[in-house]
């Protein structure tokens, strides 16, 4: 009876220190947003260039310049200024992009599928070679494969992306013609395409059309072996020093005492602990390839948030600019809150 | 080794450096920086990792005697335009008729200039708002470490991107965007490493002697922050040469015809295809240079931080 008892002051307690780390846990996450927006606005406020100017020209007279101010709402005091800016946010409305004389917004909801397939696919198959690639670099230390992630880790710390995607154009592209060029599909194929999710691989499998697919997954391998690379460095390195940490535990030590199989050790005792860290991991590669998009998209013409970006940059086109740099940093935050959420959630400490 | 008994032998200069009892702070000092230094030579790549920043120094200081050709001004263009690698041109030319090598050579000073502003901009910044936070405590702790969370929170090169984009591209601009970008780990780290020292007894005693706050953090916390601030710099240095290169690539940082490196593969790119040496030169250039840091910087860790080093 005692014993149940004090399980169930246990989880009440547990359920209330929950709530109050959800609780400052959201407002974290709610001020960190608002940060972001802080830093957007200043951006926007120190562009040397004069939004009335920009609107009405150099050559209006006095009265229309201050009418057209006041109507930008620029007469009001800074706060003020941001408030509205929020509320505008808020309500989803990023301002419209001059190049496109679209709303911003709606130009990033068109991009936007474009990177997250291509950020996904390199991520997917970064853990899916980096996690094996690190946990046999830890057992074999100093052996061949440990050998090779340390090499891999060294490039893809010191490469720069652009340049290695360049490479890869000239190699497998020009030279080799295993892949096809920049873009996402060939121009013949580039109308038969019914956009549906914005994804050019789910789209032509929904489509049903297999020749599409085929040209689709021949333009888009070379970016994702690309990304897949960089992200596989990073985990390949973090799995290898999480997984020695673990095997140097005593509960390991206990395992074997027990006689359990190195394999089931390695892989069922523990990869299991080491893939609570990995999680963190993980979130942090797919963040910085969303984030590498903007040089990656460029090299391969990829028609993605990434390019968008730049292309509003080159037309100094700000609130495009500054649209997708919020976009971007509220998916970075929204990863990084997951992943911690998951942490969590898997880590029986942190309960 | 009858000699080591005889008491009126002067000892070596090793003995003197790794005495057990040293007589003075001098030399206490001296004997640690000989052992890290040992311990720094006996990791061959590390030490490959300092020829390379070294090499990148030499190079940035004699770049006017290395270079063969004038790094801007571009021969004739029409025999001499995007020539392979030869004799006369040791690494080619590109479409404006300028010898790569030279430029390379003149955009090792850009890239130099870009990691040490970085650098001596974003470390200060770091240090004190890591060691106030970690000191203090308290709201102060709470606000500063709020901001800094926020800054961490942006992706980098993006942040970047938005900075040199509202203040106008150029180099200048770019080290300032890439500066404001970097400092929050910085922050991180000397804040975690002033919350291990705040109690120590060394710090109870100063301030009984009647030491201010501000002496106390500049004096006697700040010092036992560096080195891990230092190893985090420096392992950072390759972090910074990518995203300048990067800005660079994108037209944002330094502008033509400034030799800069991530600039030069941009304009490479167009020819990548028929004239590969003109974006392939620069790219290695950064390769090596980043390498260089990424290996000085582990070797650091492995000696100044032992407890990351695993």
């Amino acid at each position: 009876m005692a014993l149940t008892d004090t399980a169930g002051g246990g989880r009440t307690r547990a359920l209330l220190s929950v709530s109050g780390a959800f609780a400052r846990f959201a407002f974290m996450v709610a001020a960190t947003i608002v940060g972001l927006l802080a830093v957007t606005f200043f951006i926007g406020r120190i562009v040397p260039i004069d939004p009335v100017l920009a609107v009405v020209g150099d050559r209006a007279p006095a009265h229309v310049y201050a009418r057209v101010r006041e109507e930008m709402g620029l007469h009001l005091p800074l706060w003020q200024q941001f408030w509205i800016y929020v509320r505008d946010v808020l309500h989803g409305d990023l301002g419209t992009s001059v190049l496109t004389s679209r709303p911003v917004l709606d130009d990033i909801a068109r991009y936007f599928p474009a990177t997250l397939e291509l950020a996904t696919l390199g991520t997917v198959f970064g853990a899916l070679f980096g996690v094996p690639l690190g946990v046999l670099a830890a057992v074999h230390r100093g052996g061949l494969v440990d050998q090779v992630v340390r090499v891999v880790g060294l490039v893809g710390y010191s490469a720069p992306i652009f340049w290695l995607g360049l490479l890869g154009l000239l190699v497998f592209y020009s030279q080799l013609g295993w892949v096809s060029g920049p873009g996402r599909l060939d121009v013949t194929y580039e109308y038969m395409l019914q956009p549906v999710t914005g994804m050019v691989l789910i789209d032509s499998a929904l489509g049903g059309d297999w020749a599409v697919f085929k040209n689709a997954v021949s333009h888009i391998a070379l970016p994702t072996a690309l990304l897949a690379f960089f992200s596989m460095a990073y985990i390949s390195r973090m799995t290898r020093s999480f997984m020695l940490n673990e095997l140097s535990q005593e509960y390991i030590l206990t395992a074997r005492v027990k006689g359990v199989s190195e394999r089931r050790i390695i892989w069922r005792h523990a990869l299991r602990n080491a893939v609570v860290p990995l999680i963190t991991v993980i979130a942090l590669s797919y963040a910085n390839l969303l984030e590498g998009s903007v040089l990656t998209e460029t090299v391969f013409a990829w028609p993605g948030l990434g390019r968008y970006i730049t292309n509003s940059l080159q037309n100094a086109d700000m609130s495009a600019v500054l649209g997708g740099t919020l976009v971007i940093g509220v998916v970075f935050v929204a990863i990084n809150t997951v992943s911690d959420l998951l942490y969590r959630l898997f880590d029986p400490r942190t309960r | 080794m009858a000699e080591t008994h005889s008491p009126a032998r002067r000892p070596t200069w090793r003995e003197w450096l790794t005495d057990t009892e040293p007589a003075s702070r001098g030399q206490a000092r001296l004997g640690r920086a000989y052992l890290a230094w040992r311990s720094f030579t006996g990791n061959p790549l590390a030490m490959v990792g300092l020829f390379i920043v070294v090499g990148l120094v030499l190079v940035a200081i004699f770049a006017d005697v290395l270079a063969t050709h004038s790094p801007i001004a571009g021969g004739d263009l029409r025999t001499e335009r995007l020539k392979p690698p030869s004799a006369e041109f040791w690494l080619g030319t590109d479409h404006q008729a300028r010898d790569i090598y030279s430029r390379l050579v003149h955009g090792s000073r850009l890239t130099l200039m870009v990691v040490m502003l970085v650098a001596v901009i974003a470390m200060p910044v770091g240090l004190i708002v890591g060691t106030v936070a970690g000191y203090v405590g308290g709201w102060v702790d709470a606000v500063l470490m709020r901001v800094t969370d926020i800054f961490l929170a942006f992706p980098r090169l993006i942040l970047a991107l938005a900075f040199v984009a509202a203040l106008g591209p150029g180099i200048e601009n770019a080290i300032i965007a890439i500066a404001i970008t970097s400092w929050p780990p910085y922050a991180r780290i000397a804040r975690a490493e002033t919350l291990t020292i705040r109690k120590s007894d060394f710090i109870a005693a100063v301030r009984l002697q009647g030491a201010s706050t501000a002496r106390i953090i500049a004096r006697h916390v700040m010092p036992l922050c560096m080195s891990s601030v230092i190893v985090r710099v420096t392992l950072d240095m390759a972090g910074i040469i990518l995203i300048a290169a990067g800005l660079g690539f994108l037209g944002l940082g330094a502008q033509p015809p400034s030799p800069e490196w991530g600039a030069m593969i941009a304009a490479g790119r167009q020819h990548i295809i028929d004239f590969w040496w003109v974006a392939t030169m620069p790219g290695i250039a950064i390769f090596i240079v980043s390498l260089g840091f990424n290996l000085l910087g582990d070797g650091l860790r492995d000696v100044l931080d032992p407890k990351a080093a695993k």
